[in-house]
């Protein structure tokens, strides 16, 4: 049986800034037209994928869902590759395949795969890869809590029971499904579906680190007793939206130029002559108004949860300085890197116009 | 050789590769009362029960396969393949693609397809023609014990995904399984096709490799090609036909992706007509796939396909009229004639 791995502020820290800087330059990149397609940052979810993924080794796999630079990077994987396979180059991680959603690294042992819910079946195959080839070993399912509602992940769960496999579910609530809120699309708390099936679950807030890591571990251990599956349930805020550009974050940011987007076409549904009663309009408009509200105030009252800051606090200033000052060094000079081996690249590709 | 019941020789190619390799085990619904004896021989850990949940279990054959085992994950009909579609789709069929640097998913999907044996229009399709569609899965029906062994052995030892379709009426366990052919009062004996159910594996396997068809029969006339059942519905056909001097030479394609395009174009040339019979849909399919393929190949012979063109009925006459039969096979011979 491996020893238990004991929680290291600074270490953490480290790896909390490093993936923080990182998801800067390529929120950065996103918002200048260097990172093609949709971007999915995991800014707000850092001390989950450090205090977990501390706990693992070279045996241990990750299944990782769309907020994948965070855990990558966590897991050790080169850096100016992961950023060069975001931004669209053919010379990055994955030779120009995957983009952020399905970066994937065989040597460590740690995949994203971009279909919500897909994470969870996905570690459960690599723990009976453990349980025959490794013993010992366990996997590890990285998933929202909008993949609560998704069968395949109950089913994937319930497998880990009767199989008694060694996976580690971490469900991350950030309280949103997509930019839908979850609460209001999910029947009774998520977690009791879990337990019901014998699955112990803890709960952790997930920006700090250090209870993350003591929460991961005691399941962590579990598993690689042969005890079966675990799931740590980690409450985190997700500052960024959905994704890069989320419609509802936008709205919050500039109410006035967004309302003169939305409503003429708000407006028009409202006064159509044909539709629902009165009474069913003003449900329509104070359900769109509620949830925008829902985003506000998540915006407010959780901002203040954030992983590096908590983190910052796990350590002398000095340490935290020295720390934020090399995390710096290294991360600029992957993206560095990233631009020298991606200058000339166009966003949309093909050849250059007149 | 030996001979050996269709069932019993996948089942025992299965065997001499998890006896060979470690890594190799299997999973699905039912499957330790199904192969109690490889049970009996492997023991549980590598002959596993399942809950009803494919979506779960065919997406944990992906991740088995990516952390190092060759896992053949059953799914009793391909037709509960549509729950796990996008392991298929999204997954295994993209993994290596997405890794850029060679992360193979070696996963058999194993599942059973087809009629003939009256089970209704949600348990005897093949559905080989969508799943052939995407990129990075290779897709295989055997027609013969032989060729199931052969092609078995492939799939567990080949470096990618690949679904292993075993044709249901070709299948002693599942015609009575599902037909209910363990009845004194019900008989498939005219239905089933001996040579398919039945026949000579040879002692030593050796692999066929993917997207190699097999010439059933040389013929001159017209060339019938087909795969699984349609096979020997197409041999049948051709016998008659030969009553009448007509010459209808037999392409077993046994892979419906990769698809042997040089067998198709030869055959093409040498009868410059062909029929290409085909046990699953019409649209978006294997029929349109050959047709596409001897166009771009500057081949243009008279051309028909007989293939299931709606919803397969229940009742044993209109499943048949539905079903590529013979008569529909000889009809078309002699419309091209």
């Amino acid at each position: 049986m491996r020893s238990l791995v004991s929680f290291d502020p600074v270490e953490a820290l480290r790896l909390v800034v490093r993936i923080r800087l990182a998801e800067r330059v390529l929120t950065q990149a996103w918002a200048d037209g260097r990172v093609p397609g949709e971007y999915h940052s995991g800014i707000g979810e850092e001390g989950i994928y450090v205090g977990v993924l501390a706990h693992l080794d070279d045996q241990d796999a990750v299944a990782v869902d769309h907020r994948s630079t965070g855990p990558l990077v966590a897991r050790g994987v080169d850096l100016t590759a992961l950023l060069v396979e975001v931004m669209g180059g053919q010379s990055g991680l994955n030779a120009g395949w995957a983009g952020h959603m399905h970066l994937m690294d065989r040597q460590r042992r740690v995949a994203a795969d971009g279909i919500v819910g897909s994470s969870a079946p996905l570690a459960v195959g690599q723990a009976v890869a453990a349980q025959q080839l490794r013993p010992g070993a366990v996997a590890v399912a990285l998933f929202g809590e909008g993949a609560l509602n998704a069968g395949v992940v109950l089913e994937a769960m319930n497998l880990a029971v009767v199989w008694r496999l060694p996976v580690l579910f971490v469900c991350k609530d950030n309280r949103w499904s997509i930019t839908t809120r979850t609460a209001a699309m999910t029947g009774g708390d998520p977690r009791a579906r879990v337990t019901a099936m014998g699955v112990p679950v803890l709960t952790v807030r997930g920006e700090r680190v250090e209870r993350v890591h003591r929460a991961a571990g005691r399941l962590v251990r579990r598993a690689r007793a042969g005890k079966g599956p675990g799931m740590l349930y980690a409450t985190c805020h997700r500052p960024g939206g959905h994704f890069e550009g989320d419609p509802l974050l936008r709205i919050l940011r500039d109410p006035r130029g967004q309302a003169g987007e939305l409503a003429p076409g708000l407006l028009g549904g409202v006064q159509a002559e044909t539709g629902g009663t009165g009474r069913e309009r003003v449900a329509g408009l104070s359900t769109l108004s509620g949830r925008l509200a829902a985003a506000g105030l998540d915006r407010v009252l959780r901002s203040g949860r954030d992983p590096v800051r908590y983190a910052r606090r796990l350590v002398p200033a000095d340490v935290a300085a020295r720390v934020r000052a090399d995390e710096q060094a290294r991360v600029a000079e992957a993206a560095a890197a990233a631009a020298r081996s991606l200058s000339g690249l166009r966003v949309g590709g093909g050849e250059a116009g007149p | 050789m030996i001979e050996m019941t269709y069932g019993q020789a996948i089942d025992a190619a299965l065997a001499d590769a998890m006896a060979r390799d470690d890594r190799v085990l299997t999973w699905g619904e039912d499957v330790q009362l199904i192969h109690r004896d490889l049970l009996a021989r492997f023991g549980p850990g590598r002959v596993r029960d399942t809950p009803i949940s494919e979506a779960a279990f065919v997406y944990a054959g992906v991740g088995a396969a990516m952390g190092g085992l060759r896992p053949v994950v059953e799914v009793m009909l391909v037709d509960f393949l549509t729950v796990a579609w996008s392991a298929v789709v999204n997954a295994a069929a993209k993994f290596t693609d997405f890794s850029g640097c060679g992360w193979s998913v070696p996963l058999v999907i194993r599942a059973r397809c087809g009629g003939w044996y009256a089970d209704g229009g949600q348990h005897e399709q093949v559905l080989w023609g969508q799943l052939a569609a995407t990129p990075g899965v290779a897709v295989v029906c055997p027609s013969t014990p032989a060729d199931a062994a052969g092609l078995m052995r492939t799939a567990i030892e080949a470096d990618q995904t690949v679904v292993y379709l075993e044709h249901k009426l070709l299948s002693e366990q599942f015609l009575d399984y599902l037909g209910g052919a363990s009845r004194a009062t019900v008989d498939f004996g005219h239905l089933v096709p001996l040579d398919g159910a039945r026949g000579p594996v040879p002692e030593n396997l050796e692999q066929i490799p993917l997207g190699q068809s097999t010439l059933r029969r040389p013929g001159s006339d017209v060339g019938l090609i087909s795969v699984g059942v349609g096979v020997h519905r197409c041999l049948q056909a051709a016998s008659q036909l030969a009553a009448e001097g007509i010459s209808a030479a037999v392409l077993d394609l046994r892979s419906i992706h990769p698809l042997d395009t040089d067998a198709i174009s030869e055959i093409a040339d040498h009868t410059r007509r062909l029929v290409v019979v085909d046990e699953d849909y019409t649209r978006g399919g294997l029929t349109g796939e050959i047709a596409a393929t001897l166009l771009a190949a500057g081949r243009a012979p008279a051309y028909r396909r007989v293939t299931v063109e709606t919803t397969i009925p229940f009742a044993p006459a209109l499943e048949y009229e539905t079903l590529p039969n013979t008569q529909r096979i000889i009809a078309a011979v002699r419309d091209l004639l």
